[in-house]
């Protein structure tokens, strides 16, 4: 089983707060590892250093056994890590399907054969593909802006797919969604998971998805990691209990 | 040699005006991201509205003193609250594109309404030269470098000194921060653009006297503040004075040496320069990676 | 777009070609010469529209980049070489330089590109000036021939017109199938959302210099045409002012939209003509109109337009959400 991500003591500091303080953990292949933790913790800093938003001030981090530390995110992106957002990012002014292909079609051929080439940079059918999926359907020509917040989530999520990606990081995907919803994005993740054999990486709030998602957790508080362990290890650690209901 | 001397400081003379224009330009940028392409009209225009009220028989230091607190009203309260603040919501890029229609609207109305030749415009320093270093310069330049940098003293005095001037840093820095500390943010905004409307009269009372007053002389000296904001440093009021008296005497320098076709390029070289190897200016601080 | 609007589209399309290819036949040398000077104005306001409204950046030289163009036909025609290979020339001179231009910009911040562009405005125009063993300075270069298309000659005001309507009619289906393209989708992304679309893979930064040069390009296409329809080039006309009025076609007519630069140069072809009664204040008039009009909508005219239609459609999606809402569970749990 081979390592997808790798970080080892990623510290970030802000002036003399250290909002991660000597993070170390990894992902294997097809494993979907679920960082939680108390409010403050470090889990989206933890995140955009991972992604390249954010510079770490020490610590490493690898993919696939190469050093990407500092990469920018489109550098990463490139190599094969999506992330979906917190906040919503879909292109409004585009359809579904549009939106889409444009997550997909900068990994394409070269910028010049996508200029001479088809106008969906022949990702149609992908797309297509991926609505039936993601089972929007007869959504597929409007404009993402027209879509409710439940849907705009399920698009965010599919985006993140499109290019293939080795790695994916999800930022938040439970956040303001609905119950029926809920079950739906969890059920496409395990099943996009299976098929596709992506690697998934979770921070999330909503504990019940998580634990019913994620095959191991990493817990985080002050900046550092707590405990890491199977859902049913982590449920009744003392220490984890402590530090969420301890607040 | 005293040639050089001369150009030298004839050159630090200009660059104070420049320097002038250039700080309000630098602190309408901070405090309320507004690129303002009129800032050359802006020093054009006080200059007509005191030719306008002495026209009307008043004495000529009324006349300035008139002419000023008109400016103050027009350049700053009018443009910050029928302008500026209708469409900072629309961001920094239309508001930019609206002050560039405000300049035409500007030189054309003084066109129009006053005269499309250049008008005499009279010296508040007396004339005549005084020896320096062993060259004869004109009271008119030192006249003009003392005024500069007087106002240029004593607006860091204003902003380092007191408490006024404090809050008006915190508020350009960082506005949500000095809210949540109590400062007076919308209160500072104005106050900046006020500020700058003083700065660009002074300048205005200046350097007319000298290039004369006419419809056009916005655009050389809008110009040449953005091309002395730039090179010293578009974040800080310090860079916008280095960049100013860097570009005075640059420009002076380059009249003297440089062919008089090509002179106006010498400062948009050093420009293009500047923005390929130092792109945070001589004294500003490189921006860190956002992304 | 609906069976209904589809059809209601390219039947206004039609009529407004056939107005353009028919109308002219009755209008004298003048009209000939105003709705010719339009289109030409039209290819470098579409340029314009791409650097702006597509890719978000502000370029303040393409006035400079239009004479550019007219410079390097002039001296070729005058020199006896043919149009098209001036236009070819054009083309490629500008694309370059803009991309020279435009690489240590974009390097940097957002606005410095207008900065940049400005100066170079500037450097531009005494160039034109001051080079005359090149461009004869101030006493411009005169008898700007007109082509001979397969034989056809184009020195009337009709001939050269059409001439001129043709490059626009290519300009436009060229431009249609760019922003139906995946460059035209990753402008889109950039201009909406350039954080979000770094983070889907896309080189903002490429894709943003293409668009500065591409759009430069095309001004030095319509500047390769402006020099025969005017017949003479001199640098009066290649001032920032220029550059301005190029600015204020694509934003009163609407920024980032296709249509905009057509209606935009419109205006500013024709406003001179309807506001000739007020003698010299015209230019102050449209200054104060395009300030109001940039306060109440930032993107043009045609933004009202598109903000009003938005606002019918929003009717028709919220319904299509309330479906949408109706049938997922099924599927859900089924």
């Amino acid at each position: 089983m081979s390592r997808v991500l790798e970080v080892t003591n990623l510290r970030k500091r802000f002036g003399g707060i250290a909002a991660v303080d000597g993070v170390s953990f990894h992902v294997d292949e097809g494993e979907i590892l679920g960082i939680i933790g108390p409010n403050g913790c470090g889990k989206s800093t933890t995140f955009n250093c991972i992604l390249g938003q954010l510079a770490p001030t020490e610590g490493e981090v690898k993919l696939d056994g190469r050093i990407v530390t500092g990469m920018r995110p489109s550098e990463l992106n490139r190599l094969g890590v999506s992330r979906t957002f917190q906040l919503l990012q879909v292109f409004p002014q585009l359809s579904v399907r549009e939106n889409l292909i444009l997550a997909g079609q900068e990994h394409k051929g070269t910028m010049l054969s996508r200029l001479f080439g088809p106008a969906d940079a022949g990702l149609g059918a992908a797309a297509d593909q991926m609505i039936g999926f993601f089972k929007l359907g007869h959504l597929a020509d409007v404009s993402a802006g027209g879509l409710s917040y439940g849907q705009q989530k399920l698009l965010d999520a599919a985006m993140a797919f499109m290019a293939g990606p080795r790695l994916v990081l999800l930022d938040e995907p439970a956040g303001g969604v609905n119950l029926t919803m809920l079950a739906d994005l969890k059920e496409r993740l395990r099943a996009i998971n299976r098929e596709q054999g992506a690697t998934f990486v979770v921070i999330e709030h909503n504990m019940e998805f998580v634990m019913s998602l994620c095959t191991r957790i990493v817990v985080m508080a002050e900046g550092k990691v707590l405990a890491e362990g199977s859902p049913e290890t982590i449920r009744s650690d003392p220490a984890v209990i402590e530090a969420y209901l301890g607040h | 040699m005293s040639n050089l001397v001369d150009l030298v400081i004839a050159g630090l003379a200009t660059g104070a005006i420049y320097a002038l224009v250039a700080i309000g330009f630098t602190l309408l940028w901070q405090t309320s991201q507004t690129i303002n392409f009129a800032q050359g009209e802006f020093v054009m225009l006080p200059a007509f509205l005191m030719l306008a009220v002495a026209s009307l028989g008043a004495p000529f230091w009324l006349a300035v003193v008139l002419g000023a607190l008109l400016s103050i009203a027009i350049l700053g309260v009018a443009f910050k609250k029928l302008l500026v603040d209708p469409m900072l919501r629309h961001g920094v890029l239309p508001l930019a594109i609206a002050t560039m229609a405000l300049s035409v609207a500007m030189k054309e109305s003084v066109k129009q309404f006053f005269s499309a030749e250049a008008q005499p415009f009279p010296s508040i320093a007396p004339s005549g030269s005084v020896s320096i270093f062993g060259s004869s310069i004109s009271l008119q330049s030192v006249g003009v470098f003392a005024f500069g940098v007087a106002a240029v003293i004593g607006l860091n005095l204003f902003l380092e000194r007191t408490s006024t001037g404090r809050q008006m840093q915190a508020a350009a820095q960082n506005p949500t921060v000095a809210r949540i500390i109590g400062v007076p943010v919308e209160r500072m905004i104005m106050l900046t653009f006020v500020i700058n409307a003083a700065l660009v009269a002074l300048a205005s009372l200046l350097v007319t006297p000298i290039y004369l007053a006419k419809f056009s002389s916005g655009e050389t000296l809008g110009q040449a503040a953005f091309i002395a904001a730039i090179v010293g440093g578009f974040n800080q009021v310090r860079g916008a004075i280095v960049g100013g008296l860097v570009i005075g005497v640059v420009d002076n320098l380059a009249a003297a040496y440089v062919s008089t076709q090509y002179r106006a390029a010498v400062p948009l070289m050093l420009l293009i320069v500047i923005i390929l190897f130092r792109p945070e200016g001589l004294v500003g601080r490189s921006e860190e990676r956002t992304v | 777009m609906t069976p209904a609007h589809r059809l209601f589209a390219i039947a206004a399309g039609a009529a407004v070609i056939a107005a353009l290819v028919f109308v002219p036949l009755s209008l004298g040398r003048y009209g000939l010469y105003i709705l010719s000077l339009w289109s030409v104005m039209s290819i470098a306001a579409i340029g314009l529209n791409l650097t702006l409204g597509y890719a978000g950046q502000v370029s303040l030289a393409q006035g400079a980049f239009v004479g550019i163009g007219a410079y390097a036909a002039a001296i070729m025609t005058v020199n006896g070489l043919p149009l098209s290979l001036a236009v070819a020339a054009a083309l490629i001179l500008c694309f370059i330089v803009g991309w020279v231009l435009g690489y240590p910009a974009l390097r940097v911040q957002h606005h410095y590109l207008a900065f940049v562009t400005l100066a170079f405005s500037t450097l531009a125009f005494l160039v034109f000036r001051n080079e005359e063993w090149l461009t004869k300075g101030i006493y411009g270069i005169s008898d700007v021939p007109r082509p001979n298309i397969f034989g056809l000659s184009t020195a009337k005001p009709l001939p050269f017109y059409y001439l001129c309507l043709f490059t626009l009619g290519v300009v436009t289906i060229a431009f249609w199938r760019l922003v139906r393209s995946p460059w035209g989708r990753a402008f889109m992304a950039l201009r909406e959302n350039p954080m979000r679309a770094l983070s889907l893979g896309v080189d903002t930064r490429r894709y943003t210099l293409m668009a500065f040069a591409i759009g430069s390009a095309l001004g030095g296409l319509a500047g390769a045409l402006y020099a025969p329809l005017t017949e003479f080039v001199d640098p009066t006309p290649f001032t920032l002012s220029l550059s301005l009025n190029l600015l204020m076609m694509v934003i009163v007519g609407g920024s980032g939209f296709f249509f905009g630069p057509y209606l935009g140069a419109m205006i500013a072809v024709l406003l001179p003509e309807w506001l000739r009664f007020t003698q010299g204040y015209y230019l102050i008039v449209y200054a104060v109109l395009v300030m109001a009009l940039l306060i109440y909508s930032p993107t043009g005219i045609l933004g009202i337009l598109d903000r009003y239609l938005r606002d019918r459609s929003a009717k028709a999606a919220s319904s299509l959400r309330a479906a949408a809402r109706a049938s997922l569970p099924d599927e859900a749990v089924g």
